[in-house]
């Protein structure tokens, strides 16, 4: 290609870049940026290879279900590019690590699933100077922008602050298509390749919309704010911070279920069935999951709640529970605030129901 | 002025499901205050309790941010975009 040439491939082999992530959005920007022949890339990840996974982290086969996203990772990135260097780091980012791994790369490819990493990424980011390649995704929605604080604003000037945990759909209760992190991650890398050639415009200053179903891009203008606390005129963030206790929430404990809500046991719950108690069971994950397997509960999914709210009776014993126990959280601490107040969580859900219960149903 | 208001996925359990709303008002705030009349889910969800739009809530009139337009005072024209932009952070399901 005229626009690379020679000069160009040579600047790629000279240039490192650190995926943040092997799942969906990491997947096809390692492969891609390996064949691209970028000379150092490094992983960042912790997690294992599950069977779920197969559907968008193409990176990974059915043989690696089980085995580590990283060795997985570097195994196929040296088999489309052995000239690679590739930097593997087991380890989940934090503001303990994150300056020291991230300062050695040019380009910071975002391929998180969480806020406190994300606002981790970027801050770090900030602070060292280099270009955070975003992108996130949601059911058949995608966003990819360039966040580089030198030239245009950062993810702060776009979200000054994450959502309280409750207010937005769990991934769970969400889902992905698994084509669409394949888009998503492909323009991601496409933006760390443009970076580094110093070619085209690149997504700085701008959020790239992407919507599957429709089949539709749109394009909004980002502005730098200037009372950004960390790229603004007077920043009050000089190094990282705790971002779980940012996004008020740890990550773990956001899965397992929020302690904060009042719960129950199972195996309290069955002893209150047992004994013939009234006690209404709402189960608020999705269809396919009620399907699936249940506990005779009545179904209202938690995105339904708020308008199918009239449906329950304020007056009686509410136990809600779904999968592991975390949107069921958010459905009690709803509810509560709506006056319900005999709402209570069903602590680690129907799974665990059916791992201390009833072992006859069906785990997910 | 009608105004076309776009529901991103997240928030369409607030709208029965539609993803794109035409509802009438002369500024930013007529028209969010048309949409939260019909759907008070919303207003819980993006609004403070005194009123003011939740700070990771972000507005655009067409592919601007209110906050650097006239915030909610932005008058809008005929057949102009609202959207609702909120913060993702996924990748996996």
């Amino acid at each position: 290609m005229p626009e690379v040439g020679l000069e160009g491939q040579q600047k790629l082999r000279a240039s490192s870049m650190l995926l943040i992530g092997a799942g969906g959005l990491g997947s096809p920007a390692a492969l891609y940026l390996a064949a691209a022949g970028v000379g150092r890339i490094g992983i960042v990840d912790f997690d294992l290879v599950e069977l779920s996974n197969l559907q968008r982290q193409i990176i990974h086969f059915t043989q690696d279900v089980g085995r580590s996203k990283l060795e997985s990772a570097v195994e196929r990135i040296r088999a489309v590019n052995p000239h690679v260097d590739v930097a593997p780091f087991e380890t989940q980012l934090s503001s303990e690590n994150a300056l020291d791994i991230i300062r050695d790369f040019d380009v910071i490819i975002d391929g998180t699933d969480n806020f406190p990493t994300r606002y981790l990424v970027n801050d770090a980011c900030v602070l060292l100077g280099k270009p955070n390649v975003y992108g996130s995704i949601f059911r058949f929605e995608g966003q990819a922008s360039v966040f580089y604080a030198k030239k245009g604003p950062c993810y702060r000037c776009l979200y000054p602050e994450p959502p309280p945990p409750g207010l937005v759909p769990s991934c769970a209760e969400g889902g992905v298509l698994g084509v669409l992190p394949g888009i998503v991650g492909t323009i991601q890398a496409t933006e760390a390749v443009k970076i580094v050639l110093g070619i085209g415009e690149t997504l700085i200053g701008r959020l790239l919309l992407f919507d599957a179903l429709t089949m539709q891009f749109r394009e909004l203008k980002l502005r730098k704010n200037p009372e950004c606390p960390i790229c603004g005129e007077h920043p009050t963030i000089h190094q990282l911070i705790d971002y779980e206790a940012f996004c008020g929430v740890g990550v773990r404990q956001a899965e397992m279920g929020d302690s904060t809500v009042p719960q129950i046991s199972a195996g309290e719950l069955k002893a209150r069935m047992d004994r013939g108690e009234d006690v209404f069971i709402l189960d608020v994950r999705e269809p396919h999951e009620y399907g699936l397997v249940n506990m005779h509960g009545y179904l209202i999914p938690l995105g339904d709640l708020p308008r199918r709210v009239n449906e329950l009776d304020s007056s009686r014993d509410i136990v809600v529970h779904c999968h592991i126990g975390s949107r069921s959280a958010s459905a009690v601490k709803f509810l509560r605030e709506m006056g319900f107040t005999k709402a209570v969580n069903l602590a680690g859900g129907i799974d665990r129901w059916a791992a201390e219960i009833d072992p006859a149903l069906v785990r997910y | 002025m009608s105004v076309r208001v776009l529901i991103p996925t997240p928030l369409r359990g607030y709208t029965d499901k539609r993803d794109t709303l035409v509802l009438e008002g002369r500024t930013v705030h007529e028209v969010l205050e048309k949409l939260f009349s019909h759907y008070s889910g919303l207003k819980r969800h993006l609004l403070t309790d005194d009123g003011k739009l939740r700070s990771f809530v972000n507005i655009y009139l067409n592919d601007e941010d209110i906050r650097f337009l006239q915030k909610e005072r932005t008058p809008v024209k005929e057949n102009d975009v609202l959207s609702i932009i909120p913060s993702i952070a996924g990748g996996r399901t």
